[in-house]
């Protein structure tokens, strides 16, 4: 009984907070801390199978399943916190609530009663016990989860599938392709220029300067610009600033040090 | 033997949660998450019914429902997935019409 | 037959009159073309009608010959029923089976007896003449075919209507002469009135109609079959009552087509149509449908007393209405035209009078068949020769124009008042005789209505063919063609002649298979008496209108201060106002009410409702927003009813 105090305040918490947290990975994980303690209840009530199942499959697989598909979607993308159905959140508490009030109120006026326990028919082993009943009285509805569990496999199979409508492009066709795209309307035949390399600077995220000073676009990968994290270039005083910090060792010497100067300023530049 | 019924109660104020959950967010996984939250509080009844009672029906149950729940759970969020697929976005509300 | 004479046999055994049944033997030898009778005018119509513009140049050759090969076939068909003895002038030809569900059966059937005979013979008799009157009447109209084949589909619908051996074929020839009297009203229909008076009459023969179907449906309840055979063979054994609703219905139908007062108005206004159909259809033939009716239906009325009486009251009414009409008119048909009415009208009164008049009904229907159409063939020859001018007021001194106009029309006017020896004079003579027999206020009124008639007549020929000339000043009065004019002799000999078939008492002889002997009534004084009696009525209604017409200066425009009786008679006794004022106006009231009530009540009701429903709708509706989530709340509000329920029961 010391386990259920401690733990059914926590897993109220937990559940509440689930309700409560605007980003989904934390519900999830929230959710994640009720199901371990319902699998340590679950020991408690003399159910040691249930204990494991419900950590193996529900906290092992199915939050991963959660956790995954999560991820898919986007961790960071957390609700809106405002109600766009008028009465929804004031109805759904009130509803919620009553409902809750009458589960207790039924069990208010029932009395259970003392437990008879898992005695007897824990006796042989918990594992023995279920498999018996299991494999006996419902072993027709068990086969019948094979089925269902075949079913749903197939169904996620399905669902997650996309149709390839048009046949694969290969190498050579998208070749051809560019070399048309530059005879029609001349788009850049070659690669795309590289990010950002600077002496202050080096990273994929920040586009590269063009010789008058500009950022090219098109040196950032478009998933970064996608995203939003792109940085920005560096300011264009800056470069000025730069150019100017270089341009003046190079008019004191210019004659004796412009072979070794200009090298990194223009791989820079680029 | 000990009364069950805080068992029952915390099984009642879970499965309550869960319902309140769904009705309340709105994105579908979390709505999902939800609805495995209001499962496990019928499981916890089961659990104590089992008890209760001394036979272990009540445990069979409760490991049917989680095979359900499994099953389900792959089709509900492979479904999700085929949602956000083409409308990118995983909130309830805006599958509202009976079109994509 | 058997049972025929049985029956007569019994009825001479028990001392008191009895309707004979109609039981008809097979036809055969000649009589198997009886069905061609009607075939030739229906096949005419067909061809002139579908054949269209092709048949144009010999088409109205084509009507008349129909029509002429029908006479021909009647007189075949005549002279073969004068060869069979009394007992077996009852001839039935079953053409093929009309109509057939369950136990009620209607064969299309043809009646072949005395009377069919009769009717047959003046049906196309006139008819032939008037066919070839008219082709030199339309010569100048460019639809003569069309008129042709109207006319054609007139005389099949009425050969129809008498041969037929069952209520429903008398039905369906019946509205086929309405469909054709419509069409030929209005034949001229660029002419607004001649459209407007084809409607009308169209319209209150349906109100006719509706009486005779409402007959034949009762027939069908009450005996199960409505061919004369079964219904002549029942008719006595059905109560009185059903009998006298019978007979009132179909006194109705009689009334509608035959022009008798409460449905008289239509015929005044169908003289809007060409003469020759006023002279065919609207005198000697259709009009006398509703007497047919009335005769042919005599084992109806024998068995419903009441409905005779009112056959002659309605008869009584109606011969001194179209009378009263006929003094004040200056159109020249219209003067035929009440003079129609009342005419028939006295043919009605001796249809009315039970067996006594029968017989005396058919005959003056036969001898009116003949002058009327001489008189509106003669109207319509002056007519022709006066720019269609109809006004009498316009005529004067026409005798010297148009001299075989004038000596025809003279003969059919003798005949009409009753000369003595004409052939008016022994048939209505007879009429009168039998009224006052019956019933001394009935003999009243038919023998005023001889006076009357007497008066508008002599006063139509003064107006017409003495006196000063008063044409227009561009009319050159001239004779007809011979082509007009050989009708109007033959007619007009007719006119004269026709009392011959009294000769012998031939006419009562040989309608007793049909309608049974005529019963004689005891008058209380001579028979001579009587007809002297009319005899100088006449003098003195010829004498009045001498007086009054004759040896005065007749204005060309109609005075206006006349008399109150006078106006009345102009405006036709005021028959469209009563129409308008009993019918028209509280049913356009009615009308207008039921459209407030559809406006407001039902419409109001619906759109009531409907809006209720759009507004409840509405609100629903936003139940109904396409979230999953406000459909779970749902879904758990149901949830939280199941626990209530579950706690109110554990409670």
């Amino acid at each position: 009984m010391i386990a259920f105090w401690v733990l059914a305040p926590i897993m109220v918490a937990a559940a509440l907070g689930v309700l409560f947290v605007r980003k989904a990975v934390h519900a999830a994980l929230l959710l994640a801390v009720v199901m371990i303690s319902l699998a340590v209840l679950y020991a408690v009530l003399e159910a040691p199978f249930l204990f494991a199942v419900q950590i193996i499959v529900y906290t092992g697989a199915i939050m991963m399943l959660f956790l995954f598909v999560l991820m898919l979607v986007g961790v960071d993308a957390s609700d809106s916190v405002v109600e766009t159905i008028r009465g929804q959140r004031v109805l759904a508490v009130v509803v919620g609530g009553t409902f809750a009030l009458l589960l207790g109120l039924l069990l208010g006026q029932a009395s259970l009663g003392a437990a008879s326990g898992l005695g007897d028919a824990n006796a042989g082993g918990n594992i023995e016990g279920l498999a018996q009943v299991l494999f006996s009285r419902y072993v027709l509805a068990f086969e019948a989860t094979a089925a269902l569990l075949i079913t749903a496999a197939l169904g996620a199979m399905v669902l997650a599938h996309r149709e390839r409508l048009t046949p694969r492009e290969s190498q050579a066709d998208r070749a051809r392709a560019r070399v048309r795209a530059y005879g029609a309307e001349g788009a850049h035949l070659g690669p795309e220029p590289a990010p950002g390399v600077y002496a202050r600077h080096n990273a994929v995220d920040t586009p590269a300067l063009l010789p008058d000073g500009t950022p090219a676009a098109s040196s950032v990968p478009g998933i970064i610009v996608a995203r939003g994290t792109g940085r920005r270039a560096p300011a264009y005083r800056d470069v000025e600033d730069v150019v100017g910090t270089l341009a003046g060792p190079r008019a004191d010497a210019t004659e004796e040090t412009h072979a070794e100067d200009t090298p990194p300023a223009d791989g820079r530049g680029a | 033997m000990d009364d069950l019924t805080p068992f029952l109660v915390l099984s009642a104020i879970l499965f309550s949660i869960g319902c309140v959950g769904v009705l309340v967010r709105r994105n579908a996984i979390v709505v999902f998450m939800c609805v495995e939250l209001m499962l496990n509080a019928s499981n916890l009844a089961f659990v104590v019914f089992a008890k209760q009672h001394g036979n272990l029906d009540g445990q069979v149950a409760a490991f049917f429902v989680m095979v359900v729940a499994a099953a389900e759970v792959v089709v509900g969020l492979a479904i999700i997935m085929t949602i956000f697929r083409s409308r990118r976005s995983a909130s309830v509300d805006d599958a509202s019409l009976l079109k994509l | 037959m058997n049972l025929s004479s049985q029956t007569l046999l019994l009825a001479a055994a028990e001392g008191h009159h009895e309707v004979p049944v109609v039981d008809p033997s097979a036809a055969d030898g000649v009589f198997t073309l009886l069905g061609l009778v009607i075939g030739l005018p229906l096949l005419g119509a067909v061809v002139l009608l579908v054949g269209g513009r092709r048949t144009d140049r010999w088409g109205h050759l084509l009507g008349t010959a129909t029509v002429a090969g029908s006479f021909v076939l009647a007189v075949l068909l005549f002279v073969a029923l004068l060869g069979r003895g009394e007992g077996e002038r009852q001839v039935t030809q079953h053409l093929w089976t009309w109509v057939d569900v369950g136990s009620y059966q209607v064969g299309m059937d043809l009646l072949y007896d005395p009377l069919s005979a009769l009717f047959l013979l003046l049906i196309t008799g006139v008819s032939t003449l008037i066919h070839v009157y008219s082709i030199g009447y339309m010569a100048h109209d460019e639809r003569r075919r069309r008129f042709f084949g109207y006319l054609n589909l007139f005389v099949a619908a009425m050969l129809m209507l008498v041969l037929a051996a069952d209520y429903l074929g008398v039905f369906l020839g019946w509205e086929g002469v309405g469909l054709a009297s419509y069409l030929l009203i209005g034949f001229w229909q660029h002419k607004p009135s001649a459209a407007a008076a084809a409607k009308k009459a169209f319209v209150i023969n349906r109100v006719g109609d509706i009486g005779m179907s409402l007959a034949i449906m009762l027939m069908f309840v009450t005996f199960g079959t409505t061919a004369f055979v079964g219904v002549s063979q029942a008719a006595g054994e059905a109560g009185e009552q059903t009998m006298t609703w019978i007979g009132l219905l179909l006194l109705l139908g009689a009334c509608g087509k035959s022009a008798q007062v409460p449905l008289q108005a239509w015929l005044l206004d169908a003289m809007e149509g060409p003469t020759p159909v006023s002279a065919l259809i609207h005198a000697a033939t259709m009009v006398t449908a509703g007497v047919y009716l009335v005769t042919r239906s005599s084992f109806v009325f024998e068995n419903a007393p009441v409905a005779q009486t009112a056959v002659v009251v309605v008869a009584c009414v109606t011969l001194l209405w179209g009378a009263v009409i006929g003094c004040a008119k200056d159109d020249i048909k219209k003067v035929l035209a009440g003079s129609t009415m009342s005419q028939i009208g006295y043919m009605m009164l001796a249809a009315g009078l039970g067996p006594a008049g029968y017989a005396f009904a058919i005959f003056h229907l036969i001898t009116h068949g003949f002058f009327k159409a001489t008189m509106f063939l003669g109207a319509g020859s002056v007519m022709h020769g006066t720019n269609d001018d109809v006004d009498m007021r316009h005529y004067g001194a026409l005798r010297t124009a148009m001299p075989v106009t004038f000596v025809t029309f003279a003969m059919g006017y003798l005949a009409i008042i009753g000369f003595p020896g004409f052939s008016g004079f022994w048939s209505k003579d007879k009429i009168i005789e039998a009224a006052i027999a019956e019933n001394y206020v009935v003999g009243a009124a038919a023998l005023v209505g001889a006076g009357v008639t007497a008066f508008y007549m002599t006063r139509l020929m003064l107006m017409t063919f003495f006196g000063e000339k008063r044409w227009e000043p561009d009319v050159h009065p001239h004779e007809s063609p011979k082509v007009m004019t050989v009708p109007l002799v033959v007619l007009a000999a007719l006119s004269v002649l026709g009392g011959v078939l009294l000769l012998g008492d031939w006419i009562t002889d040989w309608l007793t298979p049909v309608v049974g002997p005529v019963e004689h009534h005891e008058l209380a004084v001579p028979v001579i008496v009587v007809t002297l009696l009319v005899t100088a009525v006449v003098a003195v209604g010829v004498g009045v209108a001498v007086l009054l017409v004759g040896r005065r200066e007749i204005p060309r425009e109609a005075p206006t201060d006349v008399s109150f009786v006078t106006r009345a008679a102009r405006a036709d006794l005021y028959g469209d106002a009563i129409n308008d004022g009993l019918v028209v106006a509280p049913g356009a009231a009615l009308v207008r009410g039921l459209v407030v009530v559809d406006d407001r009540a039902v419409d109001g009701a619906v759109e009531g409702g409907s809006g209720g429903i759009a507004a409840l709708a509405s609100v629903l509706r936003r139940a109904q927003n396409g979230y999953v989530r406000t459909y779970a709340l749902s879904v758990l509000l149901g949830a939280v009813i199941v626990v209530l329920a579950m706690v109110a029961v554990t409670w």
